[in-house]
């Protein structure tokens, strides 16, 4: 290990101390801690949301709430989950491990990384407090429809626009950084090609980032003028178009899903071989995957919005595009498949996590699959059917791998072991709460029961009652999460640098933690060899 | 591979700009938007107005033309049809009118927006002379006939055998006020 003691000259010990530390780094590890517990932060409120949501839909009826808080729920929970949980979850993880598994001593742009994290806690204590200000917070949906956003909306619109606007700087930002670090940092000798897959996948999903957060921030930006400056992009008495909205939010929504799930697959591509003990079955196919899902994601846009009055060629374009994104996501699930083909796996907390995620996000997949038909979401479109379809991709789906990340790394983070027994009671209860939840909701969709409404018809009473009852299950579960966490800072055993038996990739021959400032000089040839994918 | 900061400068010059060129595409999609309408039709967006020379009429085909009125919100005026539906010929020329009284005790300024259905037919429908053109001030109380002249495109696919266009009229009073001339200029597109 010729990486562990790198300590020694120039002055560099270790971290400063007290709060200053946290407010002042530029350490690249620091600030991937610092987003990943903030994400952790959000995904509690996000979820203190949704089970708001789910109290009032456990029976038919107003109980709990009235609609019009119904309403900001909704809208704050899918924008709290969206860029406040599970965007920075990932950009931490990009933080932490990134540098070390290209070799480098740290990101590209530590000053500018700091930044992008401290913009963040502004961003999100402001679009909260306006759930505090007169007239509420955002009612009008996570994807904000001109008019309901700009005639319509609430006067704390405006601070929801500039805490989009500051996150939008956050994320181009932390984007920049990661292309830079991982085109002009990499060790010597490391090849595009040689990349661990994680890796890979940032790198396309920060191209993602940077092609489309700048439209969101256009389209807020559209609607701050429509609002206050007498525009009328979106207000057809003055020669707008509220349906250019959709096509404009929609050209960023789509490639920004996908910004949410590529960094998934890079997770679920490293965790897959360690436990399976084998390499990663089709390596390249998985990169030419990865980028055609990620060029497809630009042409599909107007499948959200199949019943705005598209001609037939339009709702034709987009059907056949939407499905064929099916084919690369098909080649990553056979490849994840054939990769523990006779491959003698253990199930370890992260492996479990990462097995769950094929199989329940190909069930989204599928799902997708379903409403990608034209004639077929005419019925879909705006139900319960949706609601399920993404929570599938993006609870089992971004979620889980964000978990299994977590489990997987923690041992290197932290230099210590978490509790396995409590790691897989953790599993099991998220997903028996997970599929409690979100699969009746399939059939409230395709029984017509309508989203984001508070109130519902009798018949859908049982299911709903169901839904809810797993939400809880899922919801008090993450709490176990939390515990073992902190049990493992404070008290877990020691890690081995190597800790899981099949594991590669330069950050296992790192010590367990890393030392505050690694591969302070590029891992030799012997190493990356060894490390080799 | 270790390189200093300045390295970076290149490439994130080129991000950066990436990063700025996004952010005007995302404007850029606006014009986009009404252009690629335009061209194809799509949303009943067609600006097929001003003389057209009659070309023989059709007898062999008869199209139902339907009139729908709509109130934008906050629009008090009473706005209706003077005739719910005509049948044409293609190629005919036709005249009507929507009847609008200003109900309110103040002076008022409409205009109303037209959308053809289906969207298909919206370039087939050629309006001559419509109130749509212009903004229309309104004295309290007043009542006007606002003229309608157009003509069906004798080159309507076969299938279309009905039209329907329906105009929203929205009350543009505040923007009209200061000078209600200047409004042709302001607004973003004439339809």
């Amino acid at each position: 290990m010729a990486s562990v003691d790198q300590t020694m000259s120039d002055g560099h010990h270790g971290p400063a101390r007290g709060i200053t530390r946290w407010l002042y780094t530029t350490n690249h590890k620091d600030i991937g801690t610092l987003y990943l517990l903030f994400s952790l932060l959000m995904f509690f409120i996000g979820g203190c949301m949704a089970l708001t949501i789910r109290a009032e839909l456990f029976q038919p009826g107003l109980q709990m709430v009235m609609p019009e808080f119904f309403n900001q729920m909704t809208t704050m929970h899918g924008l709290i989950m969206v860029f406040g949980a599970v965007m920075p979850a990932f950009v931490g993880l990009a933080n932490w491990m990134i540098p070390i598994m290209v070799g480098a001593p740290d990101m590209a742009l530590p000053r500018m990384n700091n930044w992008s994290f401290w913009i963040l806690p502004f961003a999100f204590t402001m679009m909260l407090s306006t759930l505090l200000m007169e007239g509420g917070g955002p009612n009008f949906g996570w994807t904000f429809y001109a008019p309901l956003s700009t005639t319509y909306a609430p006067p704390s619109v405006t601070f929801f626009i500039f805490a989009v606007h500051m996150m939008g700087i956050s994320s181009i930002m932390g984007a920049i950084n990661v292309i830079a670090t991982i085109l002009n940092m990499r060790a010597p000798g490391m090849k595009l090609m040689q990349m661990p897959l994680f890796v890979w996948t940032w790198l396309i999903t920060a191209f993602l980032l940077i092609a489309v957060m700048p439209v969101l921030a256009g389209v807020v930006t559209m609607m701050l003028m429509d609002i206050h400056f007498g525009t009328s992009f979106f207000d057809a008495a003055g020669g707008g178009d509220p349906v250019l909205f959709q096509h404009v939010f929609w050209f960023f929504g789509h490639p920004e899903v996908y910004i949410m799930i590529l960094p998934a697959f890079g997770v679920v591509s490293e965790i897959i071989p360690t436990f399976a003990r084998k390499r990663l079955f089709g390596y390249a196919s998985m990169v030419y995957a990865t980028a055609s899902i990620a060029f497809l994601s630009f042409i599909v846009w107007a499948h959200h919005m199949f019943t705005v009055g598209m001609p037939l060629a339009g709702e034709l374009f987009f059907m056949f595009t939407t499905m064929l994104i099916a084919v690369p996501t098909g080649v990553k699930v056979f490849n994840w498949i054939a990769t523990m083909f006779r491959g003698s796996m253990t199930f370890e907390t992260p492996m479990l996590f990462a097995l769950a995620f094929v199989v329940l996000f190909t069930i989204g997949g599928f799902s997708g699959l379903m409403l990608s038909i034209a004639p077929a979401d005419f019925q879909y479109h705006d139900t319960y059917f949706v609601v399920a379809h993404f929570h599938y991709v993006l609870v089992p789906g971004s979620v889980f791998s964000i978990m299994a990340a977590a489990y997987y790394w923690l041992p290197k983070w932290t230099g210590h072991m978490y509790n396995e027994s409590m790691g897989k009671l953790h599993f099991w209860l998220s997903f028996i709460g997970v599929n409690i939840t979100f699969f009746p909701m399939h059939f409230l969709g395709l029984a017509g029961m309508p989203r984001r409404i508070p109130d519902y018809a009798l018949q859908f009473a049982d299911f709903n009652m169901v839904a809810t009852v797993g939400a809880f299950i899922f919801g008090f579960s993450q709490l176990l999460f939390v515990y073992n966490v902190v049990c493992c800072i404070r008290s877990g055993k020691q890690a081995t640098d190597e800790v899981w038996e099949g594991s590669r990739g330069l950050e296992w021959q790192l010590s367990s933690p890393p030392p505050y400032h690694s591969y302070s000089t590029p891992p030799t040839a012997e190493q990356l060899s060894k490390a080799s994918h | 591979m270790q390189q200093s900061p300045s390295n970076h400068r290149p490439l994130l010059l080129r991000l950066t700009l990436l990063t700025v060129l996004m952010f005007g595409f995302g404007f850029l999609l606006v014009p986009l938007y009404d252009v690629f309408c335009q061209i194809t039709g799509l949303n009943g967006k067609v600006l097929n107005t001003g003389p057209v020379t009659e070309v023989g009429v059709d007898t062999e085909r008869r199209i139902r033309v339907q009139f729908i009125a709509v109130n934008n919100e906050a629009m008090p005026w009473q706005f209706a049809p003077v005739e719910r539906e005509l049948t044409v010929y293609p190629g005919e020329m036709k005249h009507t009118a929507y009847r609008v009284t200003n109900p309110s005790v103040r002076f008022m300024v409409g205009q109303a927006v037209p959308s053809v259905a289906p969207s298909e037919a919206a370039e087939y429908l050629h309006k001559v002379n419509c109130f749509c053109f212009e903004n229309q001030p309104l004295q309290a109380g007043e009542t006007k006939d606002m003229p309608l002249l157009f003509t069906v495109d004798a080159a309507l696919p076969e299938h279309i055998s009905t039209i329907t266009l329906s105009y929203t009229l929205f009350d543009i009073t505040p923007k009209a006020q200061p000078a209600a001339t200047r409004l042709p200029k302001d607004s973003r597109r004439m339809l």
